[in-house]
């Protein structure tokens, strides 16, 4: 939303992911990271051991652009299964999505479980997830069972054909040498993944590149 | 790449034909203040006093508050519930606007809830002819404030620059 008036941009981001996956870690960390003066109080509407009920919330400003302060709501969901109806209730609106993945191994199924409810909320709003920015987080690097990048690539970001004939062309991914954002594939199909990043969200590690590339996404979109 | 879900935009004369009509609701209402929030949470604008409340938290909370409240009205087979009420020394009454902005008063006991009920209903009617402005101009793709960062890609590379 654009208001003249107040000279601000305001965008809406949502982490989504599956439960315990770091997505108010996220949040918690960029809360301490950023200046007080560019950000809001950090809103947590959880349950008493902590687990997020609704969502957790946190405004930041990341700067001025053209005049316009560019303010960033920060949104979490629910992870836990049986919470979809706030879960969903939380995209209404959402102008960039990420997804928080949990890198541990025996976490991949709650991931795809995550993933495909993301892409069925989105749809029941009319939005096409694909057609958005969205970016992927794998947290829990840290982790000795964490499960290899590829293998989480090739299960939650296989990529989704681009039928759109003047997009075919390669597109280098910036944040990973040697990889492609937009690429073919052997048989002829061209396809495009999100951008992926890797991190340890308790450490902070890969938290503001996250964050960065997300809201960057948004922008763009509106150039 | 679409530019998200809800691209919209104020224009300073909307801004202030929506701040007059806010004041002069007040005035009639003597609430303390009055904000309107779009349904995805964030804040529009706020008229009167709010010494001390954190109006983009107020903002987020409420429009939660009452899509989670549309939700319950769904659930025992209500279409809507149009308005909602918060009673305290302090007292809350929300009002939707042709379901894409929430009218948020705050008012205390120098009033009575059923002065902002019968204020509100005409406030809420002439707020929907601004906002539906709003957004059928929007939907025509005529409003040069959409543009303000076509051409910004350098600028906003730089702005990450951190």
């Amino acid at each position: 939303m654009i208001n003249y008036a107040s000279r601000e941009i305001n965008c809406k981001i949502v982490y989504y992911g599956p439960g315990l996956g770091g997505k108010t870690t996220n949040l918690e960390h960029v809360y301490g990271k950023v200046k007080p003066e560019t950000r809001g109080k950090l809103i947590s509407l959880a349950t008493e051991t902590e687990r997020t009920l609704f969502f957790d919330f946190l405004p930041v400003d990341l700067g001025t652009i053209r005049g316009f302060k560019t303010r960033f709501h920060l949104y979490t969901v629910p992870g836990q299964v049986y919470y979809n109806a706030s879960r969903k209730l939380i995209l209404k609106n959402v102008d960039g999505i990420v997804f928080v993945g949990d890198s541990q191994a025996e976490r991949m199924e709650a991931n795809l479980e995550s993933m495909q409810n993301l892409y069925d909320n989105m749809a029941e709003y009319g939005y096409d997830l694909t057609q958005m920015p969205f970016v992927i987080q794998y947290n829990k690097r840290d982790l000795p069972n964490a499960a290899p990048i590829e293998d989480l690539q090739a299960s939650l970001n296989p990529g989704w054909e681009v039928e759109d004939a003047a997009k075919h062309r390669v597109q280098p991914d910036p944040y990973h040498a040697g990889q492609n954002l937009v690429e073919q594939l052997p048989g002829g199909e061209w396809i495009e993944r999100a951008p992926y990043f890797e991190a340890i969200a308790v450490q902070g590690d890969g938290v503001f590149d996250t964050l960065k590339a997300v809201s960057k996404l948004v922008l763009k979109a509106l150039a | 790449m679409t530019a998200g879900t809800a691209n919209w935009s104020f224009t300073q004369d909307d801004f202030t034909a929506i701040t007059e009509s806010l004041k002069r609701f007040l005035g009639e209402t003597k609430s303390l203040c009055a904000l309107l929030v779009d349904r995805s949470g964030q804040l529009v604008t706020t008229v009167g006093d709010a010494p001390g409340l954190d109006t983009t938290a107020f903002a987020t909370l409420t429009a939660a508050d009452y899509s989670a409240n549309d939700q319950l009205a769904k659930l025992v087979g209500e279409t809507d519930f149009s308005s909602l009420f918060h009673q305290g020394e302090k007292s809350i009454y929300v009002a939707d606007i042709a379901r894409r902005l929430l009218l948020v008063t705050i008012f205390d006991s120098r009033t009575t809830v059923g002065l902002v009920r019968l204020r509100m209903k005409n406030e809420v009617e002439e707020l929907t002819q601004l906002i539906d402005r709003v957004f059928s101009r929007g939907r025509n793709g005529d409003a040069a404030d959409q543009h303000v960062l076509r051409g910004a890609d350098e600028e906003i590379d730089k702005l990450f620059n951190w």
